[in-house]
């Protein structure tokens, strides 16, 4: 044992002393990556790592943080309520409107794949605008407004499906189904980018060789070509999927409100402004933070083990 | 002679034109109807908030509020953005002064990160080093989670540094957005090695190879870190860390009015379209660059 030990030291040691030669020689590519590295610790590295050490610890920028052990969690889960609704609602939004945006963002780019050029292009245009448009959701709060001159009423009453005009954005019932709308309305983002390129670059011979071992229909052609030569821009999309439904806040506070309605439109994000921002209780909206970021690696980590097996 | 070669010449068209008018197997034309058909309709969904927005921008106030309403504008006029541009001339602050710190934000935020991602991507991609892949790795988890996760220590340690109701608490951070850096990263490993190797022996340096030789051939992926950054610090709303009022950005300002109730309900509209326009119209003349960049995005494992 012991001696299988100090080997094991000896290896590491030699596996140093090597990267360290090797570092020495290569001190042009640190000087390069050096201003990069920097700020990308200071801006993303080190406020991970500080918002778990705050996590721990109560703490409101006047006094010095108090060391709480485990307390914010266990108060976030067992007596915060409004937090596990908001828990809720962030997966509810997350698993309705990141794999529908998922799937249409590749479907669409499929579609659109075959298009003659221009006619993509300003397909492209069309699909990615709705994500770039800045706060253009907040258009939807005129359609979905409360009274009778509200789009959606006019039209329902109108036809007759209803007869009192709806309080969309009020009601909790209606706030979160219009929330999703929206943002699959934006979902279209980088993954869909992404997919067109992808697909563009997808080699053409491998579709003759396919016609030729008898791929009947694009349904198998999309299984067992395209989706398998696809695959690092699959991954790419779930990425940037993920990163955004875990994430959305935006939407929800123009069109709900900030607070809504019995907090039916609360997310993760919301609650940790609320708490970072509003409260400024620091040590309580780190422990939300760290919360939410488990989630994302996590989640993001399952997802990416799924894609792997895509077209096998 | 001549007739021989008018031969030659239709014997090779008739060979060079294809025996069938080539058509992918799997294909109908019923089917590529269809897909025309939903394609059209489905872009119409998407672009439908879009052209109310821009057409509400256009209409003349009773217009705004006529029921049952129009979509499109019945007597386009400009009257919204000229009363925005009055609403704006009196406000306490200058709508100049809004818009240069947006101005300034945007194109320093963006130039930093570009120059600063790039060179940290060329290393990566080019050259190995001992922490290389490690650091790689690192900055794709950071693309895995939202900007909000780190927003609170952020704020404490801009605070420490002094930069908070500074321009620099929006550009700095700004600099080190981690897709730009994955992109370029993955865009500069399709350029040969031989290119590079090639200059080296001409006696470059590193930093010649890297903006002589590197920087000019990989044009399409600046243009896609631009309309990423420029996407983010247009409309960076930075009321969390600037708080004079003559810091402050143009699309807070612009929100500001927007949130002045029925009264504004044309200036809001017009509002709406200025913020949008800008990222909009630089994708629409950037959209080949960029759909070539993402070509390369893809995450291997």
């Amino acid at each position: 044992m012991k001696e299988w030990f100090q080997k094991y030291i000896t290896l590491r040691k030699h596996n140093a002393q090597v990267a360290w030669k090797k570092a020495k020689r290569s001190k042009m590519c640190y000087a390069f990556l050096a201003p990069y590295a920097i700020l990308f610790t200071m801006f993303y590295v080190f406020p991970v790592v500080a918002s778990i050490y705050y996590s721990f610890t109560y703490y409101n920028i006047l006094e010095t943080p108090r060391f709480l052990g485990l307390a914010n969690y266990i108060n976030l889960i067992l007596q915060d309520d409004i937090f596990l609704t908001s828990i809720k609602n962030t997966f509810m939004i997350a698993i309705i409107t990141g794999p529908l945006g998922y799937i249409m963002s590749f479907l669409f780019a499929w579609l659109i794949n075959e298009l003659p050029r221009w006619v993509r292009s300003v397909a492209v245009i069309v699909f990615y605008a709705p994500s770039i448009a800045g706060n253009c959701y907040v258009i939807f709060s005129v359609f979905f407004r409360g009274d009778a001159y509200g789009y959606v009423n006019a039209f329902l009453i109108n036809t007759g499906i209803i007869d009192a005009p709806i309080l969309w954005l009020i009601n909790p019932q209606y706030m979160l189904p219009i929330c999703m709308l929206v943002i699959l309305w934006m979902s279209l983002g980088t993954g869909f980018l992404s997919f067109v390129a992808g697909l563009q670059g997808v080699d053409r011979s491998l579709f003759e060789a396919g016609y030729m071992d008898g791929i009947k229909n694009r349904w198998q052609e999309l299984w067992y070509i395209t989706l398998p030569s696809m695959k690092p821009m699959l991954m790419f999309g779930a990425v940037m999927t993920i990163t955004q439904s875990f994430g959305v806040c935006d939407v929800t506070m123009a069109l709900c409100g900030y607070p809504s309605t019995d907090y039916a439109a609360r997310t993760i994000v919301t609650h940790l402004f609320d708490y970072g921002f509003s409260r400024f209780e620091m040590g309580y909206a780190c422990a939300i933070a760290t919360i939410l970021f488990l989630m994302m690696i996590l989640c993001n980590k399952a997802i990416q083990s799924l894609l792997r097996r895509v077209g096998t | 002679m001549s007739k021989k070669k008018k031969q030659v010449v239709e014997v090779e068209k008739e060979y060079k034109k294809p025996l069938i008018k080539r058509r992918k197997p799997n294909r109908s034309i019923a089917g590529d109807i269809a897909l025309y058909v939903f394609l059209a309709l489905v872009a119409y969904i998407m672009a439908f908030p879009i052209i109310y927005a821009v057409n509400s921008a256009l209409k003349p106030l009773d217009e705004l509020f006529k029921f049952p309403p129009t979509i499109w504008a019945q007597h386009p006029t400009l009257d919204n953005f000229s009363d925005l541009f009055v609403t704006m001339g009196k406000s306490w602050v200058s709508f100049s002064r809004y818009l240069f710190n947006t101005v300034f934000i945007t194109a320093a935020g963006t130039a930093g990160h570009l120059i600063i991602a790039s060179m940290g991507a060329f290393v990566l991609a080019k050259y190995e080093f001992p922490g290389s892949h490690q650091f790689f790795k690192l900055v794709t988890v950071a693309m895995m989670f939202t900007g909000y996760v780190t927003q609170i220590p952020n704020y404490l340690l801009l605070n420490k540094l002094g930069w908070i109701d500074t321009y620099w608490s929006i550009i700095i951070p700004a600099f080190a957005l981690p897709m730009g850096l994955f992109l370029m990263k993955q865009f500069m490993e399709g350029l040969p090695s031989s290119l590079i190797e090639a200059a080296k022996i001409d006696g470059a340096n590193e930093w010649m190879v890297f903006s002589k030789i590197v920087m000019p051939n990989v044009k399409p992926a600046w243009m896609t870190l631009i309309i990423f950054s420029v996407q983010g610090l247009w409309n960076n709303k930075a009321a969390t860390f600037i708080y004079s009022e003559e810091k402050k950005t143009l699309v807070y300002a612009l929100q500001q009015i927007q949130a002045g109730g029925i009264a504004r309900t044309g200036q809001g509209a017009a509002v709406l379209v200025v913020v949008m326009i800008i990222p909009i119209l630089i994708f629409v003349f950037s959209e080949s660059q960029i759909l070539e960049t993402m070509a390369s995005s893809g995450l291997k494992e």
